[in-house]
């Protein structure tokens, strides 16, 4: 006795017979004969309960949301690697319409559309990025950067990496994973340089000393973990080529409506995330890694990542969007291969894409400006609650330090209090930064308003009170 | 129809869209945002004041100005010429599947939509508690003692299960010495390439002539070097390993782990569990086996899970479950740490877990038994046409939920390859076949895969298809070698796509490397 089931066109008894009796099967059950008696499982797959019918697995699901808490009916001022921006509508309906959400893969021509989307992305990133070859994107920011240097590892032949202290942790964890551990023979070593107390920037002194000619890469962010604009980042692109190493540059590029692209102060490969240009949070779900270079052929050797060219077709003046250098990834090379790639996050390269052509130039001037304002405002308005103090009092983009030290109160007590008040405080620095105390990331957006703001200090200066 | 043929007469959308980066005019815009307010522009002054001089962008770029309408358009005019799954997607070696509304609905919600990965846990309870109950479900399945979900697709949590594996032997005191990770020519790139970029050297076995590496191929590769076994089974000709017992205690005896590449788990599901074989580690991916959408190539996710030997090593943060709150454990000195930020693309396990219990265990037996019935009943009819053969044709078993086919016979006779025949079928609706991985093991090769999502109609208008354009190979070559001829675009040019002077990653660069043409 079995079931019909709304997924599977062909559960239904008479169908099963009527190919059961095309091929000459005496049962579904013969089909599995190649697999041995002693394979089979005797124990019965014990799952939950189906629940076929849509009106009471949407119950069942709803009632699990329904035990989140979310950032639309909180405040919150979380980021560090994922943040809420405004994500317009399009863009969602978009990235959900079937012909991009639900196959995998395609021919130029049949999925032409899809690749003209793609090219789309890395035409327009490159135009924020001003760099000739933008790769589609890899899993995450962290992933971008762990390709990144394991390039310029392969391009100079050295395998010795310069970071900044002043990384997110679980970034730092993904390079470090994918510079190997030391004991491997491709190690690559990894080396933190410290920054300066005052202005959070790297410090230059300590990455002069390191540099030597067994660095492959030095690699910055700007704005860095910590919110701050990296003012020296044409000094140290000048260090970095001196010692004849790669600059690689970490990017959020909804600042590069206002801020200068890694380009113009010598970054040899760029890379960041995409999840802030029209990618919702999702729980983390919506990160997204992208990696570029100038067009020289000694980079594009290199990419473990999908490229997307324009190319004509057969026929005069049509132009059609194919994948590049596809050899010289895992699929074509297997472990030959430049890394690995493998399913990514193409979808949400298609809102970024549909997300830059709404924005243009004057979208993301705009955005920056509000951004850099609102975040400067909260600055200054919570550094005015007793027991607050703002540590790097400029030069920041959407992110800055809040440090708690002087309320004698932990940042997890805080953020505990300040939940009861439907607000998402800051992200706690104090373990992976113990030298910046009772510390917290806060995260200002376009989303936010003035009242916004002036709600966080008036909790806190209850909270702290 | 088409009086000649009997199949549906189909023709793509023709937009003669341009790219967007020769769309729109100054000054136009599809989203807007507003001044700062006034009390903040007064407190903190203009914004180019508040960043510092020498980094401020000096031009501006060169992106289009469009209305929100324009764009729209744009975009559904593109998506109007993809064919992505609006005709017969038999795209083997990666389970096409329906991927139910339902889930999308909900996965738009703020409750997910809008969560923080650094939220505390306290309020991510919901997601934590699917998280932990799609672990459980995914242990039963497998026999494995823990799932993580931090892997952002299959190759990533082959890449999970590279760098546990230098843990676990770095925690014996072995890495270093144990350098080798040994998989099969059938083996999914990602294995032998993951295992590369983790620091391995990597051993290929060799297929027999029954379809897998002989167990002497493998007692002679194994050794004390050996890591790890990673290893599909079935793999993409539809052959079940018969002896991948004896294969894990082979590799156990040298020493070595024993990862499933689950990739194939749609014929087998519900009949055995990997850990059962002797498994250490599995993979499955909740984008191709679960529901989940592929997306056009993700957001994915790749649920590794392993055995109570390996966990300390997973990725953190794992998800437990105290009896009142579930939670987020960062503890664990052993920890790989991270392959990727963050948690896992939490709202693929969401609609991959809507999708499991809605089938429930019988479901998944179901979908298993369809995929593998409707595998046979195609190879049974596309063994029919002329100039089609299979893979190890002497292996007169029936195959698992794929075979792998070849037209080298067309091929010679004609002129016409596998690649012009996937073009021209797209004429008539069909989307894009898969080939083979690389190395191709059979001449003009090509894989459907039939899951248990298209009906017995459908599979028999592909089937009809690929006879019509075989015949038209034979009638009239050029005909299918000039393919496609009803899609959005012709046929592309490939030598551009892989010359330095030619070639155009960006607007940019195109826009650079043609400007004198």
């Amino acid at each position: 006795m079995t079931f019909t089931h709304p997924f599977m066109a062909n559960s239904v008894d008479a169908i099963k017979q009527e190919m059961l009796d095309a091929i000459g099967a005496p049962s579904v059950e013969a089909l599995f004969e190649q697999i041995p008696a002693d394979h089979r499982t005797t124990r019965p797959f014990d799952l939950p309960p189906a629940l076929r019918s849509e009106v009471a697995l949407r119950r069942h699901l709803l009632s699990l949301l329904g035990r989140n808490q979310d950032c639309e009916s909180n405040l919150s001022f979380l980021g560090g690697g994922c943040w809420q921006h405004h994500v317009p509508a399009i863009c969602d309906e978009i990235a959900g319409r079937s012909e991009f959400l639900t196959p995998v893969w395609g021919t130029p021509s049949s999925d032409h559309g899809r690749n003209q989307a793609w090219f789309e992305f890395t035409s327009q990133l490159g135009e924020l990025l001003e760099m000739e070859i933008v790769s589609l994107p890899v899993y995450s920011w962290g992933c971008a950067a762990g390709h990144a240097i394991r390039m310029a590892s392969r391009l100079t032949g050295r395998r010795q990496v310069l970071v900044p202290r002043i990384l997110c942790p679980e970034r730092l964890s993904v390079i470090r994973n994918y510079c190997q551990p030391p004991a491997m023979p491709d190690h690559i070593d990894v080396v933190e340089i410290g920054f300066d107390a005052a202005t959070g920037l790297l410090d230059l002194a300590e990455l002069e000393a390191r540099l030597s000619e067994r660095t492959a890469a030095v690699y910055v962010e700007t704005p860095n973990y910590l919110g701050l604009i990296e003012t020296q980042a044409a000094a140290i692109a000048r260090l970095a080529h001196a010692a004849g190493a790669e600059f690689i540059v970490g990017v959020d590029p909804i600042s590069l409506g206002v801020l200068a692209p890694p380009a113009t102060f010598g970054a040899d490969i760029v890379v960041g995330t995409t999840q802030p240009l029209g990618v919702h949070m999702n729980c983390g779900g919506g990160t997204g890694g992208f990696i570029a270079s100038r067009d020289e052929e000694r980079y594009a050797r290199e990419y473990p990542a999908l490229l997307v060219s324009i190319a004509e077709t057969t026929v005069p003046g049509e132009r059609a969007f194919g994948l590049s250098l596809l050899h010289q990834s895992s699929y074509g090379s297997r472990e030959n291969g430049k890394d690995w790639t493998g399913n990514s996050v193409y979808l949400w390269a298609i809102s970024n894409a549909v997300y830059m052509s709404l924005m243009g130039p004057e979208g993301f001037r705009e955005v920056g400006e509000l951004i850099v304002q609102q975040a400067h405002y909260a600055a200054r308005v919570l550094a005015a609650v007793p027991g607050v103090a703002v540590t790097f009092r400029g030069g920041f983009f959407k992110e800055f330090v809040l440090d708690f030290s002087g309320s004698g109160k932990s940042v997890q007590a805080i953020n505990k209090a300040l939940r009861a008040h439907g607000i998402f405080g800051g992200h706690d620095l104090s373990a992976a930064f113990p030298e910046l105390g009772q510390s917290a990331l806060y995260a200002v957006t376009e989303i936010h308003t003035r009242a916004d703001i002036d709600r966080l200090a008036a909790a806190l200066a209850e909270v702290l009170g | 129809m088409k009086a000649e043929t009997g199949l549906r007469k189909y023709h793509a959308a023709v937009w003669d869209e341009p790219v967007v980066m020769e769309m729109g005019r100054p000054g136009r815009r599809g989203v807007t945002f507003p001044a700062a307010e006034d009390a903040v522009a007064q407190a903190v002054g203009a914004a180019s004041d508040l960043l510092p001089a020498a980094m401020r962008r000096q031009t501006r770029p060169a992106l289009p100005e469009m209305s929100e309408p324009d764009v729209l358009r744009h975009y559904l005019h593109l998506s109007q010429q993809t064919l992505g799954m609006m005709g017969i997607n038999l795209f083997g070696t990666c389970t096409m599947k329906y991927n139910p509304r339902l889930g999308e609905a909900l996965a738009a919600r703020p409750e997910i939509a809008e969560m923080h990965p650094l939220q505390d846990e306290e309020t991510l309870q919901g997601i934590l508690k699917i998280v932990y109950d799609f672990d459980l479900m995914l242990r039963e399945l497998s026999g494995m003692d823990r799932f993580v979900f931090q892997a952002a697709g299959g190759a990533d949590a082959a890449y999970t299960h590279a760098c546990v594996t230098r843990a676990w032997l770095a925690a014996r005191g072995e890495i270093g010495k144990r350098d080798e990770i040994i998989t099969s020519l059938q083996a999914h790139p990602c294995n032998p390439a993951t295992a590369a970029t983790a620091g391995f050297k990597v051993i290929t076995l060799p297929l027999e002539e029954n379809g897998y590496p002989s167990l002497d191929a493998l007692k002679a590769a194994v050794s004390d070097r050996t890591a790890a076994l990673m290893i599909n089974n079935p793999d993409d000709m539809g052959i079940y390993n018969p002896d991948i017992k004896e294969w894990i205690r082979v590799v156990h005896e040298a020493g070595g782990l024993c990862f499933y590449d689950h990739a194939n788990f749609n014929g087998v599901m519900s009949r055995l569990r990997a850990r059962e074989l002797g498994f250490d580690a599995c993979m499955f991916m909740l984008h191709k086996t679960f529901g989940a959408p592929k997306g056009g190539g993700g957001p994915a996710v790749g649920a590794y899970g392993c055995s109570e030997e390996l966990a300390p090593y997973l990725p953190q943060p794992l998800v437990s479950f105290d009896g009142g709150l579930y939670r987020l454990d960062h503890a664990g000195e052993r920890s790989i740490g991270k392959v990727r930020e963050f948690l896992g693309n939490l709202p693929v396990v969401l609609k991959a877990y809507a999708w499991t219990r809605s089938l429930g265990a019988e479901g998944l037996r179901e979908a298993a038994d369809l995929s593998v019935l409707a595998n046979n009943y195609m190879e049974h009819e596309l063994l029919k046409l002329r100039g089609v053969s299979r893979s190890h044709p002497h292996i007169d078993l029936w195959r698992m939920e794929m075979t792998r086919f070849s037209l080298g016979q067309v091929f010679e006779e004609t002129g016409v390859s596998a690649m012009d025949i996937q073009n021209r079928m797209v004429d008539y609706g069909i989307d894009a076949f898969w080939l083979s991985h690389e190395p191709w093991i059979v001449p003009q090769p090509f894989t459907p895969e039939a899951g248990e999502m298209w009906s017995k109609e459908d599979l028999d208008n592909w089937i009809a298809v690929l006879g019509t354009v075989i015949e038209e190979a034979y009638a009239d070559p050029d005909l299918v070698r000039t393919a496609p001829h009803n899609q959005a675009v012709h046929q592309i040019k490939a030598a551009p796509l892989e010359d330095p002077a030619r070639w155009a990653m960006t607007w940019r660069a195109y826009l650079r490397k043609n400007s004198d043409r």
